[in-house]
């Protein structure tokens, strides 16, 4: 794995140039290298990690449990891509068990994921079934804990 | 007041220096912004595993005391640990014996092994209690120095230089705490050689082993006729980032565990329950987090000795621990003015060697398990503070 790459998903937010610093490498180094990760598809983009509730406007979240009908070619590829391209679906992934397909999506209110799901989601042809989960609160996003934890004030600054 | 009642107190610990890690902790509990490099212990917390099985044995009421030796099932995870890790054998009935951290192990192997005015070897610079240990166990030290020219590691000659008769433990701690130093195969047999020549019993505080980046670390205990002359002791507080659970053991040969044991069941009747069995937990299933960790306190070793080098603070690249421990001799300060200096000006607390013995003169400790940030930042500190050392205004 690219030593760039083993830093960054160590998970502390570092600058190009800090990760230069840290690595010995120059500013250029850096950029050519995470260049070359999008490049081959390694590393697919950069996005902030926010607390759910400080997400603006577009904080009502559900997943979706979708059963669709697999086709003769490309079996459920197809249909996933054709749901993955919407802009509320954030993440969308083929499931092993009682459905196929779980799709999470955002949206501002809970009319709007409704929506979603009976106008679009519902009626495309191959789809079977949905069945809609709203997320209610969020304790751990993308690894990071939300609880409170206040840094350590027990912890010396000086031992042995 | 305090001299009155001071005549109370015995001879031999009114004696004991204070130890300048207080006094430098006391200086820098005074201040505010510090970035402190001058910590002892990991900066993670313990894997997530492990503080859940605490919390389990807690929710069973698993509050009680147990078996002098520790539990069974922690006595059978050490001597399995040992066994795959270290490659030496260990029966989990009688030849292992669970402590509160190594520090205990040591403090009773001292005292079940001295007799008064038995000479005690250890390197130096070391960890800073192994002189008051020998000491409190009415022993009496003998420092051996090691240098940076050879990585910090104990060299057979300056061992044997150092040797009079009455020298009958040897203490041996690599990777180091201060120093990052290690010990190579080819060291450890003349030492090991050197023991059973002189019948020396040895000490071997393995406790940062698994926080070796090179070369793999060798136990001397593993060493053909070492088993008989070793008390192994180890413990879960750096590699399993473990300090504050107080856990640890000892291993040797009947003998010496049974009289560690004698001295432990007395003094501290047995280690606690729930950190015995996070201890079990860490044993068999925090080998992918301790990988984890070592293999960020690698990348920050990386970092902060080069770091440190191009500031010219000439710094060996330690082979283990998550120490650096470069020399401030360049700078014409001693190690002592260069770390008050760099704590008053820049806000850095560092540790001068000489807290880790006489033979840390002209050296400071960085500790490097803290975040990227937090070493770039010192860095930036450091540098800043060496370009007004050298206007000649610090
Ligand atoms: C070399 C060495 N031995 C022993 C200890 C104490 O370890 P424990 O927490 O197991 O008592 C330390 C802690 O700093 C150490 O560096």
């Amino acid at each position: 794995m690219s030593s760039v790459l083993k830093l960054l998903k160590e998970g502390e937010s570092l600058s190009t140039g800090q990760l230069g610093r840290i690595l010995n490498m120059t500013d250029e180094e850096v950029e050519r290298e995470l260049e070359e990760l999008k490049q081959k598809k390694i590393l697919l983009g950069w996005r902030p990690v926010l607390h759910p509730e400080a997400n603006g406007d577009e904080n009502v979240r559900a997943v979706i449990e979708v059963k669709i009908t697999p086709e003769r070619e490309g079996g459920f590829n197809r249909l996933a891509e054709r749901i993955s391209g919407f802009d509320e679906v954030e993440s969308c992934y083929l499931m092993s068990g009682g459905y196929d397909l779980l799709v999470f999506v955002r949206g501002s209110n809970l009319h709007d994921v409704a929506a979603f799901v009976s106008e679009r989601l519902a009626t495309m042809g191959g789809v079977l079934s949905t069945s809609t989960h709203f997320l209610l609160r969020s304790y751990k996003e993308q690894g990071f804990l939300l609880a409170e934890r206040n840094s350590d004030p027990v912890k010396p600054r000086v031992t042995p | 007041m305090t001299e009155i009642s001071q005549r109370f107190v015995a001879k031999h610990v009114a004696g004991l220096p204070r130890s300048g890690i207080r006094d430098f902790f006391e200086l820098v509990s005074s201040m505010d912004q510090v970035i402190s490099l001058s910590i002892g212990e990991p900066d993670f917390v313990t894997p997530w595993n492990i503080r859940e099985a605490a919390i389990y044995a807690l929710e069973r009421g698993r509050t009680s005391y147990t078996s002098n030796r520790g539990t069974p099932r922690l006595c059978r995870a050490i001597s399995g640990y040992v066994e795959n890790e270290f490659g030496i054998s260990y029966h989990p009935e009688n030849e292992v014996l669970v402590t509160v951290g190594v520090s205990e192990a040591l403090d009773i192997a001292l005292r079940a092994l001295i007799d008064p005015g038995d000479k005690v070897m250890y390197h130096e610079p070391c960890y800073v209690s192994y002189h008051p240990s020998v000491v409190l166990a009415h022993g009496e030290p003998v420092p051996v120095a090691t240098s940076a020219e050879n990585g910090f590691a104990l060299e057979p000659e300056a061992l044997e230089a150092a040797w009079s008769p009455g020298c009958k433990i040897l203490v041996l701690n690599f990777p180091t705490n201060p120093t990052g130093g290690v010990l190579d195969r080819e060291r450890l047999e003349r030492l090991a050689a050197f023991a059973v020549e002189k019948d020396l019993v040895v000490l071997s505080d393995e406790i940062y082993s698994e926080l070796t980046f090179e070369g793999g670390h060798v136990s001397i205990a593993s060493l053909p006729g070492m088993r008989e002359r070793t008390v192994f002791l180890h413990g879960f507080s750096k590699a399993f980032a473990m300090t504050g659970f107080r856990i640890g053991y000892a291993c040797g040969p009947p003998p010496l565990v049974e009289s560690m044991m004698r001295v432990h069941q007395y003094s501290m009747l047995c280690a606690p329950i729930l950190s015995q069995e996070a201890a079990c937990e860490a044993l068999l299933h925090g080998k992918d987090s301790v990988l984890r960790m070592k293999e960020q306190y690698q990348r920050r070793r990386d970092f902060i000795a080069r770091r440190l080098n191009e500031l010219g603070l000439s710094c060996h690249l330690p082979k283990g621990t998550f120490y650096c421990f470069p020399s401030v001799e360049g700078t014409g300060m001693t190690e002592q003015e260069f770390a008050v200096g760099l704590l008053k000006e820049e806000e850095v607390a560092v540790v001068p060697g000489t807290a880790f013995g006489a033979h840390g003169k002209g050296f400071v400790r960085c500790c490097f398990a803290t975040s990227y940030e937090l070493l770039l930042e010192a860095g930036n500190r450091m540098e800043r503070y060496l370009e007004k050392i050298k206007k000649g205004n610090p």
